[in-house]
């Protein structure tokens, strides 16, 4: 796509690659770029051409070989890493700025860039177009990610940013748009996997003037970063899937509720709501419509259980953040009362695109996952749904990289369960790990290699769902206390077979009594390692323990 | 009126639709456990002791679940009764219950509650936990030891008296009955001494100052009368 005119430097300065100085990478490039085209432009004593284009973008993807630089320069496209660059970001930003500068200089006035398709940043690594973790990649969700920069909507626009809602405002037709995400078999991306086009269909039989529209950006599972990747890597995205689901279903008004933990991604959806607005693609009579729609971003409060539809409801509205049973669905009644339809981050992302492919084309669809755990390349990556766990964690993750042999793949947070490496050839999708005991969830993989305690983890996931339940219900609130407190007495080798079984029937009681999903999910990794790894639970058990001691005369 | 039809146990049974399960099931005289659940407050189905189940389907909650037409409704059955045990277990070990010293003993429906679930003993560890008595209001008590988080106090104040004195702090474990901004209940302005969250209170948490075992006087049925009373005055709309 780039010619030698149009060469550029992106430089990721998502969360990730920004702990690792990606943003003074990008600084210190630009603010070389800059400098050497003064030069050039004085050296020529002309007006010079403009300097080299330096874009911060969102995630490029492989974040583990962070900070990651890509050069655009005739006609290709080279990814460069720094896994191995040990320099401090200080450092490094001024060493491959230099080498920059130099390249430029060399160039003199040449059009800038113009001699980039051979250079290699200092200290960089290439991480090959043919790499399968971006080549066996299906980038929908994630097109423009990486390649545009987030705070411009021009950028986006050209991208094709809000095509796919003029297209829908034109046509003016919103049960067509529901027949065809219905059409598509689009699920829910937030975990429950609940059809998208029933749940709009719902909405929009909703008798009522007003209406609203939420995104869930709440995202809270341990090892899970998808939606902050799409929120700060193409905020204009969602908002165009949160517009035309606003046509769709007659709402008038949006919330995006993005977690505090993600002052990056909240401040990026800001001013893409602003420049939307300004541009008219947001607020009264949008892209010149009879149709209006606002969006406010609502900033969570620092509690997983916020990101259960009911508790966010309750939080928007400035609440407490606890779950309350339903029926009434939000469909009917949500928040402040009004018929509300609430979807995932990256539900909302997939809108626009498989409106513009057609379900043909977009076919099952994909889904993004966040890559983490000893794997040799880790971040986030988009796949078609169905490819294998394999795949995705040995070919593209490149398998283990601490020398000891993947033991199992956790999947679904802790709401979910583990796949252990003998099932690996499963297809990711829902009913397929519902099947192993686990689910798809919201697209966290963790990676766990031969060195882990499955009772440990089973642990650590029972103190989070005990530390985040929300108190209100009796089998969340203390039943996750004491399967914790039985865990640890096996850990400490205290446990006996009774307290084994103890432990099963709990579980039992937990997930069926509890009100709302975290405290019946609460037990599923527990269970799920009982499954696949039951020795070592057995193995923990003490005979002796809770036997009659014998008295001393 | 709209009506629908439904088997609660093993009796066919016609209610308005609508009605929740627990109120339907009253109606058959069977009686579901409960404890959260007042007469005259909104339901939140927090305790889960009304579990019941439902055709096929996981137990639901019987005072936030409406009849429907056609429903097949079990009250009582192996797994509920482990999970109402299981539950009355969980409140007795999660906070500091010793029924021969606390002013409710004889007049509490946990305790009635742990009879009627055939607790005879406490298969769950003690937590033990170290927790505080605020004796700042000059009617008042809150004993946090005896209390099982139902929120009929909180409730009560908010959509009853209209005070909203009460509310829940923290979470999980830590989850605690606050008064105002968690404050001391007798520095907090808004409350108007009515009494109407000690009435209310299932357990011995919630006390008038000066009384003693034996004459707690908790009347939870009082609500109902109140609200049916002020209906009467208020006359038909
Ligand atoms: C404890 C708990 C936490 C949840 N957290 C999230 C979350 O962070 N993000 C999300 O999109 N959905 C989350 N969900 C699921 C939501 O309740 C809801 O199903 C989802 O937002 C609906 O959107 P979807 O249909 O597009 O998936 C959570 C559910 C539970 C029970
Ligand atoms: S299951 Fe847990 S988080 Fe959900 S309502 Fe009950 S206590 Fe709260
Ligand atoms: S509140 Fe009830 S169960 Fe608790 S100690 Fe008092 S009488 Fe016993
Ligand atoms: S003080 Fe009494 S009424 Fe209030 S939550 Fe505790 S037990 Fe329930
Ligand atoms: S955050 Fe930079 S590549 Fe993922
Ligand atoms: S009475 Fe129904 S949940 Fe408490």
């Amino acid at each position: 796509m780039s010619t030698a005119a149009t060469a550029m430097l992106r430089v990721c300065t998502a969360a990730g690659c920004r702990s690792r100085g990606g943003e003074q990478l990008r600084r210190h490039c630009a603010t070389a770029a800059t400098e050497a085209a003064t030069e050039a432009a004085t050296e020529a004593m002309a007006a010079g051409a403009p300097p080299l284009r330096v874009k911060g973008v969102g995630c490029l993807g492989p974040c583990s070989d962070g900070p990651l630089l890509a050069v655009d320069a005739e006609d290709t496209t080279r990814l460069f890493g720094f896994a191995a660059d040990q320099a401090s970001g200080r450092a490094r930003a001024e060493r491959v700025a230099a080498g920059l500068q130099q390249r430029l200089r060399a160039t003199g006035s040449a059009p800038a860039g113009a001699e980039l398709g051979t250079w290699r940043p200092p200290g960089a690594h290439l991480i090959p177009a043919d790499d399968p973790f971006l080549a066996l990649q299906r980038r929908l969700v994630l097109e423009r990610c990486g390649l545009i920069d987030p705070g411009e909507l021009d950028d986006a626009l050209a991208a094709g940013a809000y095509r796919q809602l003029r297209a829908v405002l034109e046509q003016d037709d919103p049960a067509a748009v529901i027949a065809a995400v219905q059409r598509s078999g689009l699920r829910g991306r937030g975990g429950a996997a609940y059809p998208t086009g029933l749940k709009w269909q719902a909405v929009a039989a909703m008798a009522g003037q007003r209406k609203l529209v939420v995104c869930n950006g709440d995202e809270g599972d341990p090892g899970a970063f998808m939606d902050r990747t799409v929120l700060e890597g193409d905020p204009h995205g969602v908002l165009e899937g949160m517009a035309i689901a606003a046509l769709a279903v007659g709402a008038d008004h949006g919330f995006v509720y993005v977690r505090a933990e993600y002052p990056l991604a909240i401040a990026r959806v800001r001013r893409a709501i602003a420049q939307a607005q300004r541009r008219g693609w947001l607020g009264t009579a949008i892209g010149g419509s009879r149709h209006g729609f606002d969006v406010e971003v609502r900033v969570g409060a620092g509690a997983y259980v916020c990101g259960e539809e009911t508790a966010l409801i309750h939080s928007i509205e400035g609440r407490r953040g606890t779950p309350r049973p339903r029926p009434p669905y939000p469909a009917e009644r949500g928040a402040f009362g009004l018929p509300t339809l609430i979807n995932n981050v990256e539900t909302f992302a997939n809108i626009p695109v498989l409106l513009r492919l057609g379900c043909e084309v977009y076919g099952r669809g994909t889904k993004v996952f966040s890559l983490t755990g000893p794997v040799r390349r880790g971040g986030v990556l988009e796949v078609p749904l169905g490819t294998s766990l394999r795949t995705i964690v040995e070919t593209m993750g490149g398998g283990s990289a601490s020398g000891r042999p993947i033991k199992a793949v956790q999947t679904g947070g802790p709401s979910g369960g583990c796949v252990p490496a003998s099932a690996l050839d499963v297809p990711v999708d829902d009913a397929s790990l519902r099947a192993l005991g686990t689910l798809l969830g919201s697209g966290g993989l963790v990676v766990l290699d031969a060195g882990t305690d499955m009772v440990d983890l089973a642990a650590f996931f029972m103190a989070f769902s005990r530390e985040e339940s929300c108190g209100k219900c009796i089998p969340c609130r203390c039943g996750t206390v004491q399967l914790e407190l039985l865990l640890r007495k096996l850990l400490a080798r205290r446990g006996t077979a009774a307290d084994l079984a103890e432990l099963e029937r709990l579980c039992a009681v937990v997930s069926s009594a509890s009100l709302c999903g975290l405290g019946q999910s609460a037990p599923r990794p527990l269970l799920s390692t009982l499954r696949h790894f039951r020795p070592e639970y057995t193995a923990l058990l003490n005979a002796e323990a809770g036997q009659p001691q014998a008295v001393q005369p | 009126m709209n009506v629908c039809s439904l088997r609660i146990d093993d009796r066919a049974l016609t209610v308005a639709a609508g009605t929740s399960l627990l109120l339907a099931a009253r109606r058959a005289g069977i009686v579901i456990p409960s404890l959260c659940h007042l007469d005259g407050l909104t339901p939140v189905g927090a305790c889960r002791l009304c579990l019941v189940e439902v055709d096929t389907a996981g137990p639901l909650a019987a005072c936030v679940t409406a009849a429907a037409e056609g429903m097949r409704v079990r009250t009582d059955t192996p797994l509920l009764r482990d999970i109402r045990r299981s539950l009355v277990e969980m409140l007795f070990s999660e906070g500091n219950h010793t029924c021969a010293v606390c002013i409710a003993d004889g007049d509490c429906e946990l305790q009635t509650m742990a009879l009627r679930v055939g607790m005879d003993h406490n298969r769950l560890p003690g937590r033990f936990p170290s927790r505080t008595v605020d004796l700042s209001h000059p009617l008042f008590g809150l004993d946090h030891n005896r209390c099982i988080l139902c929120t009929r106090c909180v409730r009560v104040c908010d959509e009853v008296e209209g005070a909203h004195v009460w509310d829940v702090g923290w979470r999980g474990e830590r989850c605690r009955i606050i008064a105002g901004l968690d404050q001391p209940w007798g520095a907090v302005d808004s409350c108007s001494h009515c009494g109407k969250c000690v009435e209310v209170c299932p357990t011995g948490a919630l006390f008038h100052k000066g009384s003693c075992g034996g004459d707690h006087p908790s009347h939870p049925e009082r609500l109902a009368a109140l609200l049916r009373g002020r209906r009467r005055q208020e006359g038909p709309p």
